[in-house]
């Protein structure tokens, strides 16, 4: 079956199965591989992408429920070579260790903060706790999204990305 | 996963049609438990019939004053719903201690009531079990116990429903609506899920091609609490061990004290009560209802109302500690409901309309 759908802002189309996962066309049809692939039951959370602007896990999606649908990954959350505050904040506050839960808990905070721009650490807690991460304990990941929370994006301080070398090479 | 027929229905007709017409087709909505139960080999349908794009995603209120709730509504928007929040806190506190909410982006309101259970030898396809695949016995009975059933079970099948929503959905008095090939019908709550007896592969009444168009909540008498409490091995993320919705109304104190000594307790005008994680489906305690009926909101009258119910309860090896578990929670779910002060044992200042905290 052919289908259709706004990835990243990019208009795609495809024949696939009906059996093919959205996780998979994301990664294997579209060759967009920050999209990680995990416990498969959409228990840990590695999978989500933003559908609509929420946050779902593409595991348990099939692609063809989100033909004509706008689906954002972690490919799309830095613009213009500039990092997306929240990606910003996992490395400024060491949100991450081995980064393979990283994606999804960074499409997570962005659809948190664009709902909520400064939530408490309990309510960050509760966005991600369909996520799972077995590095950090979590700590430094509360503490990446309210350093994203603190920096907006167009704040003086998002980060060093304001210049336009870096940006590139940030892209790159 | 095994391949599959893939079409989304233009009309909520169409949908029933292609469903009822194909013996192997299932309807699809946000699939958070069905495509799950696709790729471990729980259910392999031939064809999908998506109905996440028809016009069932509506909350609107009805002629008497209640909500009807859309079939497609996504959990995270019916919790978020003011006059959810604001009407019927039992429910919203329910969807938002279930799943997650990458999951409630997804699940439905249909989904969710249709949502099989979790036991491990359901989902395990390696083991028997009755419910999916009926005669091949139950493995629960000879294994671990823990997650199971306390009231209402069957030598077939041990298993407890797994959603928040419905419980809170029974403790309110709602109704399925459905569409089928031979037209409407609506069921209440309490009727739609069955006890196993000796079909637990049957978890609802519905027959095959009927479709939940929407769920439909009666008003609530002014002044009626509602709240909902779940009890779990962790904080967020869980299925319940234990859950209460309490959905009650107490008669407007009379004017008859003196003013010396305390005031008596006031009484129990209306009250319902439904229990998760304990059967097969979400549990209306009657008994402890009938008990509480227009008695004094005390602890005692509270603690002597849900033994009435759990005289019934039959516990498993390893789940005595359910029987407990409910009889504490529903009486500090009445007490908070209650304003009763775990010290004096009688109604203090009533709480507020029920805690409306995600």
């Amino acid at each position: 079956m052919q289908i259709s759908m706004s990835v990243n802002g990019n208009e795609v189309t495809r024949d696939i199965e009906p059996r093919v996962l959205l996780v998979h066309f994301i990664r294997e049809e579209l060759g967009l591989t920050g999209t990680h692939w995990g416990c498969d039951t959409s228990n840990c959370g590695t999978c989500v992408v933003l559908m609509d602007g929420q946050p779902v896990k593409s595991c348990t999606v099939l692609a063809a429920m989100a033909d004509g649908h706008e689906i954002r990954t972690v490919e799309g959350l830095a613009s213009n070579g500039a990092l997306d505050p929240v990606q910003q904040g996992f490395m400024e506050e060491h949100g991450l260790q081995c980064g393979f839960c990283t994606p999804g808990m960074m499409l997570t905070a962005r659809a948190l903060l664009d709902k909520n721009p400064h939530p408490d650490d309990g309510e960050i807690r509760q966005a991600i706790s369909g996520q799972i991460c077995r590095c950090t304990g979590y700590a430094t990941i509360v503490r990446s999204v309210q350093w994203a929370a603190n920096h907006p994006v167009g704040s003086a301080a998002t980060g060093d990305a304001a210049d336009p070398s870096e940006a590139e090479e940030v892209t790159a | 996963m095994k391949p599959f027929d893939y079409a989304r229905a233009a009309s909520p007709p169409e949908a029933v049609a292609a469903v009822a017409g194909n013996p192997a087709a299932a309807f699809l909505a946000g699939g958070t438990n069905l495509v799950d139960h696709m790729k471990l080999g729980i259910a392999a349908p031939e064809q999908l019939v998506d109905i996440s794009h028809l016009p069932l995603d509506k909350i609107e209120g009805t002629d008497d004053g209640g909500l009807r709730l859309g079939a497609t509504v996504p959990n995270s928007d019916l919790a978020a719903h003011p006059l959810v929040r604001q009407r019927y806190p039992v429910l919203s506190q329910a969807l938002l201690s279930g799943a997650s909410g990458q999951l409630r982006n997804a699940a439905t309101t249909g989904g969710n009531l249709l949502q099989r259970t979790r036991c491990i030898y359901f989902q395990d396809v390696t083991t028997p079990c009755n419910k999916r695949n009926p005669g091949s016995g139950c493995s629960a009975l000879e294994g671990y116990t823990r997650y199971h059933a306390i009231l209402g079970a069957s030598m077939d099948c041990v298993a407890v429903h797994p959603s928040d929503m419905a419980v809170a959905m029974a403790a309110l008095n709602a109704r399925v609506e459905i569409l089928g090939p031979s037209g409407d019908r609506s069921v209440g709550l309490h009727s739609f899920h069955r006890l196993p007896q000796d079909q637990p592969q049957r978890d609802t009444v519905l027959e095959h091609g009927e479709l939940i168009t929407a769920v439909v909540l009666p008003p609530l008498p002014e002044g009626t609490r509602s709240a909902y409490r779940k009890v779990r091995d962790r904080a967020s993320y869980a299925f319940a061990l234990v859950s209460v919705a309490a959905v009650l109304r107490l008669e407007e104190p009379t004017e008859t004290d003196d003013g010396d000594g305390p005031a008596s307790p006031p009484k129990i005008a209306e009250v319902r009560l439904a229990l998760g994680g304990v059967a097969h489906k979400p549990w209306r305690a009657t008994f402890a209802e009938e008990a509480l009926r227009g008695q004094p909101a005390t602890e005692e009258k509270f603690r002597r109302a849900i033994d009435a119910e759990l005289q019934h309860a039959v516990p498993l090896p390893d789940n005595a500690f359910k029987v407990t578990m409910v009889r504490n929670t529903v009486v500090s779910v009445l007490r908070e409901l209650c304003g009763v002060d775990q010290s004096s044992g009688g109604a203090g200042t009533p709480a507020s309309g029920g805690e409306d905290r995600p």
